[in-house]
């Protein structure tokens, strides 16, 4: 049974602010004070959730951050389906990041797309000595006499290219202008930049801007018409889907989806988004950047939205629809009516087996905020929760639309930490990465991965929320959770705060 | 609307409605601006081709699929299988995030690693301070008995001396200043994850065996009757080194296993989360120097590490990761040899029914054509085994492999008559793969679960062996070395022999007078 919400709200802020302290405990005192600026028990009414974030991590913590090149290569440029992304240096970067993020698409892979093949200079000593640039030169003149119908080629930078001096930039331009004013697209992701992932979010939305906008000719202009409801889907990975099943319903309130950033994208679909009346931002973190750009240079206003859960889905379809007339608000009403009886099956039968059940999160983007919507339409109730790589405006947008009074916030939390929460707060389920899944299976815990869906998914609207309402019902109500202790064993006294 | 309540469809059906089919085809018409289909159907069609191969196999800078990770992913791998030992790799930290994750993906297990954080400032000063601190935050917070440290590419590339850096840190009191902290540099842009994991474990025994970094004299050998056992990476390092403790026990020989994560790779769902379990000792790593041999399964996991152990004076022996029925014998009788102890009986039974396994299936592998690709010792142990069974690893392929595991691999086919028309390929990709399965069909592709790709595109069925396998579940808790490990690749390859004749007779009415019942 959850110990997170027994109590009252104020013995649950005593509760949590307790538990902060003791695992504060552990750390040598200088990264304790550090820590301690990382971890807060949210109060009602504050701007944001009063922690420090987007900061140095500290060595030997175990965070569950990655880095930049992760940042780029494996969250806004792979899923850019007709590109070839090299991954630029040692091997590992794009073996690890080869196909996990379940970017899905349609397309021959290996001959018109390219999402789940590992393109890499595979750099060796001698590289490293005397620079990689004749190499990359190599390597481009070699995918373009393979891969012909590649649409374009980005460099994704790993960790040495910074640090040798090669000039990535030079090689670009003399390829571009050697295959034809092809688009080829340097990204200076090295991993060492940045804190985190979201400096390669960043660094990653700049090379759209420089490399692909800026180079837009009157040939490369997309062809098709426009419409007075042309929108984009911005900062949606299409993982297990999730874009698709969030088109269909723009689509259904009668707007045009003209560009997909980035799962199931295509340079074409880059290329003509200036054309766009409304860019409709999900992931927020990893694509501001070039939302901001693109309403600054081309006038195209910008919109978040939250398609998880039908409350929030609700809520933002209407939102979209405030940016149009009423031919679309009306269209955003119909939608809604027309998954209603699908919501209402779907919440009668999930919500009696999840009713007050408790999640502690911890994810990257914008999940550890938009899913707790969905929690909520099934009963449940977020207790704990956290970015891996969040700034300031993701706490604020927690603090205001999201995390109740009492909710415990831990930002870029360490393995040692989450550990403690958890064992101490006992939550029915923790939604994580694929490195905290086992640890907390091991302690008993019911798990789902919420970066990849734990290969499920979509989880993204009406069709999306079937699957999540299922998926969580499935983890919590496992029947496995009641055998761990086996029954010859004393059962142990759960290390409890209350308890003590 | 597809979806509905009672019969949740996923991603692998509800994407094939009609309302998404037309959404998808009309995204593509409309935005994508895609390339005329008779154009990729022509350019699909010459990718088959001899002339594409060629074109393929004259490529000198781009690699495309290839198979083989980086060094320091061997490190890790070889540290969390010493006794409460926490790997530390001194870099860019988005490295350990991957490591951890792949890891994890393999063996569905937890994967405890730190890194030492090195953002811009240490590329330009250096990581000492990431070290200093980093060591301190570790030991406190994860109360290690060890913690094993190697490094990304980042700290390779600006000069990092671990060295130095860990002995400055114990005199900031980051560590206590006995408290081990072994060290290997592990450049990524040097060989391969394999190349890692030999530095790593050559590094733990230097420390031990040489004196702590100066720290402690050097240990003296008094040799003993103990044999000391190196698996080398291994995805079922799992059931491999269980299996090979059960023989050592069974032939009464002393042994230690060195870099033993067989257990903390597999740890119980008990309400218990064990960040460190199991693991060779480190008193035992110790005295793994008195030992009186050491074997190890894979010769290109360990290319320093034996020079390195027999320059302290006991034997090493080196095998190609052993399958099969010489090939294990070759082990066991090392193994008898070296102690002095009989090969009990029981073992002569498993043989016994290995071979008879063979011989009752022998008529469905006999001839078949495989290609396989790998770490260089895996394929060379199960090119060996094939050729027992009368097949032909026509093309064996290894991105980590070099020219002298192409001559292994030659000689190896010249012993055999089955092996004529078989041809090793060493710093080969699986793209170079895709386009020989093309040019030179064969029946069966052996390999990691990225061969998945190479099935969809030319048809050939694979057979999951190998790591990573990440889309199929638990074959790493069972062993493939031994005879009874051997068994489990027999009965791996009979299960996919099988299964593609019942999918290529099962058509109603048109191919089912093949659909046997018995095969």
């Amino acid at each position: 049974m959850s110990l997170v919400t027994t109590g009252s709200v104020a013995e649950i802020k005593a509760r949590n602010k307790q538990l902060i302290e003791e695992v504060l405990k552990v750390y040598p005192e200088k990264t304790a004070k550090r820590r301690a600026k990382h971890l807060n028990v949210h109060e009602d009414g504050k701007s944001d959730c009063g922690v420090k974030s987007n900061l140095k991590s500290i060595p030997g913590v175990m965070t569950i951050r990655g880095c930049a090149y992760a940042g780029s290569k494996g969250v806004v440029w792979g899923p850019i389906k007709d590109m070839i992304h090299i991954s630029h240096g040692p091997v590992g970067c794009g073996q690890y990041s080869w196909g996990s993020r379940r970017n899905y698409y349609i397309g021959t892979t290996g001959i018109d797309t390219f999402v789940t093949l590992q393109f890499t200079s595979d750099f060796q000593e001698k590289d490293i000595v005397f620079g990689g640039d004749k190499k990359l030169a190599k390597v481009i003149d070699e995918i373009q006499e393979l891969f012909p119908l590649n649409n374009g080629i980005t460099i994704q930078s790993e960790c040495p290219i910074g640090l040798i001096g090669d000039d990535i930039e030079a090689v670009s331009r003399v390829k571009s202008k050697e295959y034809g004013g092809k688009t080829f697209v340097p990204v200076r992701c090295e991993g060492f930049r940045g804190v985190s992932q979201s400096l390669g979010h960043h660094i990653a939305n700049d090379a759209v801007r420089d490399w692909v906008f800026d180079k837009i000719t009157p040939e490369s202009k997309s062809k098709f018409e426009s419409t007075p409801y042309d929108v984009a889907i911005i900062g949606d990975y299409n993982i297990g889907g999730d874009a698709w099943s969030s088109r269909i319903l723009l689509e259904e309130m009668g707007l045009r989806v003209i560009a997909q950033w980035s799962g199931d994208g295509s340079l074409a679909e880059l290329e003509a988004t200036p054309k766009a009346k409304l860019n409709v931002l999900h992931c927020y973190r990893s694509m501001n950047y070039i939302s901001r750009h693109m309403e600054e240079k081309f006038g195209i206003p910008w919109c978040e939205y939250n398609f998880f859960g039908p409350s929030k889905i609700a809520e933002s379809l209407r939102k979209i629809a405030g940016y149009f007339d009423d031919r679309i608000k009306e269209g955003a009403e119909r939608v809604i009516a027309k998954y209603q009886p699908l919501v209402d099956a779907v919440i009668a039968k999930y919500r009696p087996r999840l009713e007050g059940k408790t999640v502690m999160l911890f994810v990257g983007g914008l999940r550890p905020r938009h899913v707790i919507g969905a929690y909520e339409d099934l009963g449940m109730e977020v207790a704990g929760t956290g970015y891996e790589f969040g700034h300031n405006d993701d706490y604020q947008r927690t603090a205001q639309h999201y995390v109740k009074d009492g909710t415990l916030i831990y930002d870029d939390v360490t393995g040692y930490e989450f550990e403690r929460f958890v064992e101490k707060m006992q939550p029915d389920l923790v939604g994580s990465g694929i490195k905290e899944k086992y640890v907390f299976q091991k302690m008993g815990v019911p798990f789902r991965q919420m970066h990849s869906w734990d290969y499920s998914g979509p989880y993204h609207g009406y069709d999306g929320f079937a699957i999540f309402a299922r998926d969580m019902d499935m983890a919590i109500n496992s029947p496995i959770w009641k055998k761990t202790k086996a029954p010859w064993k004393d059962v142990a006294n759960p290390k409890l705060l209350a308890a003590e | 609307m597809a979806q509905n309540a009672e019969h949740v469809l996923d991603h692998f059906e509800l994407f094939r409605g009609p309302e998404y089919q037309q959404m998808l085809d009309n995204k593509k018409k409309m935005y994508e601006n895609p390339r005329d289909p008779a154009e990729v159907e022509r350019i699909r069609e010459w990718a088959k081709t001899p002339e594409y191969r060629e074109k393929n196999f004259a490529r000198e800078a781009l690699t495309v699929n290839p198979a083989k990770a980086c060094q320091p992913l061997g490190a890790v791998f070889a540290s969390v299988g010493f006794e409460g030992t926490l790997p530390f790799v001194h870099g860019s930290q988005g490295c350990v995030a991957y490591y951890r994750s792949h890891l994890s993906r393999h063996f569905k297990e937890p994967s405890s690693c730190v890194s030492s954080s090195m953002t811009e400032d240490a590329a330009v000063f250096g990581g000492l301070n990431n070290m200093i601190d980093g060591l301190a935050n570790s030991y406190n917070m994860y109360k290690p008995r060890m913690i094993a440290v190697s490094t990304t590419c980042m700290a390779e590339v600006i000069g990092d001396d671990l060295n130095a850096f860990i002995k400055t840190s114990k005199e900031k009191g980051s560590v206590p200043a006995e408290f081990d902290v072994p060290f290997a540099h592990t450049p990524a842009f040097v060989g391969s994850h394999v190349t890692g994991y030999d530095n790593a474990l050559k590094g733990i025994l230097e420390h031990f065996w040489d004196g702590k970094a100066g720290t402690t004299p050097k240990l003296e050998r008094t040799p003993n009757e103990k044999i000391n056992f190196i698996g080398g990476f291994d995805g079922y390092t799992v059931g491999n080194l269980r299996e090979i403790k059960r023989i050592f026990e069974l032939m009464g020989i002393q042994y230690t296993i060195l870099a033993d994560n067989s257990d903390v790779l597999d740890t119980p769902t008990d309400g218990e989360f064990r960040m460190y379990d199991g693991g060779t000792t480190l008193e035992d790593a110790a005295n793994a120097v008195h030992a009186k041999a050491t074997i190890s399964m894979q010769q290109w996991c360990t290319e320093k590490t034996l020079p390195f152990i027999s320059d302290h004076g006991h034997e090493v022996v080196a095998f190609n990761y052993p399958v099969g029925v010489s090939a294990t014998d070759e082990f066991l009788m090392a193994l008898s040899r070296i102690s002095g102890k009989d090969i009990p009986d029981k073992l002569a039974r498993e043989r016994g029914r290995l071979i008879d396994a063979m011989a009752d299936s022998n008529a469905h592998i006999h001839g078949k054509k495989f290609a396989i690709y790998g770490d260089p010792d895996l394929c060379y142990g199960l090119a060996a085994f094939l050729l027992e069974l009368g097949a032909e690893p026509i093309h064996v392929l290894s991105t980590n492999g070099n020219k002298a595991w192409e001559a292994k691999l030659r000689a190896l086919f010249a012993g055999s008559s089955f092996g004529q028309n078989c041809h090793a390929y060493p710093g080969r990709d699986l793209w170079h793969m895709r386009s020989l399965l093309f040019t030179e069909p064969v029946d069966f592709l052996i390999g990691n679960t990225y061969g998945k790709y190479l099935e969809r595109d030319t048809g050939t069925p694979l057979i999951r062996i190998g790591f990573p396998i990440f889309d199929r579940h638990h074959h790493h808790r069972y062993p493939v070395w031994g005879y009874q490990g051997s068994m489990n690749i027999l009965v791996k390859i009979l299960d996919a022999i099988f299964e593609d004749i019942d999918k290529k007779t099962n058509v109603a009415g048109k191919t089912d007078y093949s659909f046997d019942i018995i095969r």
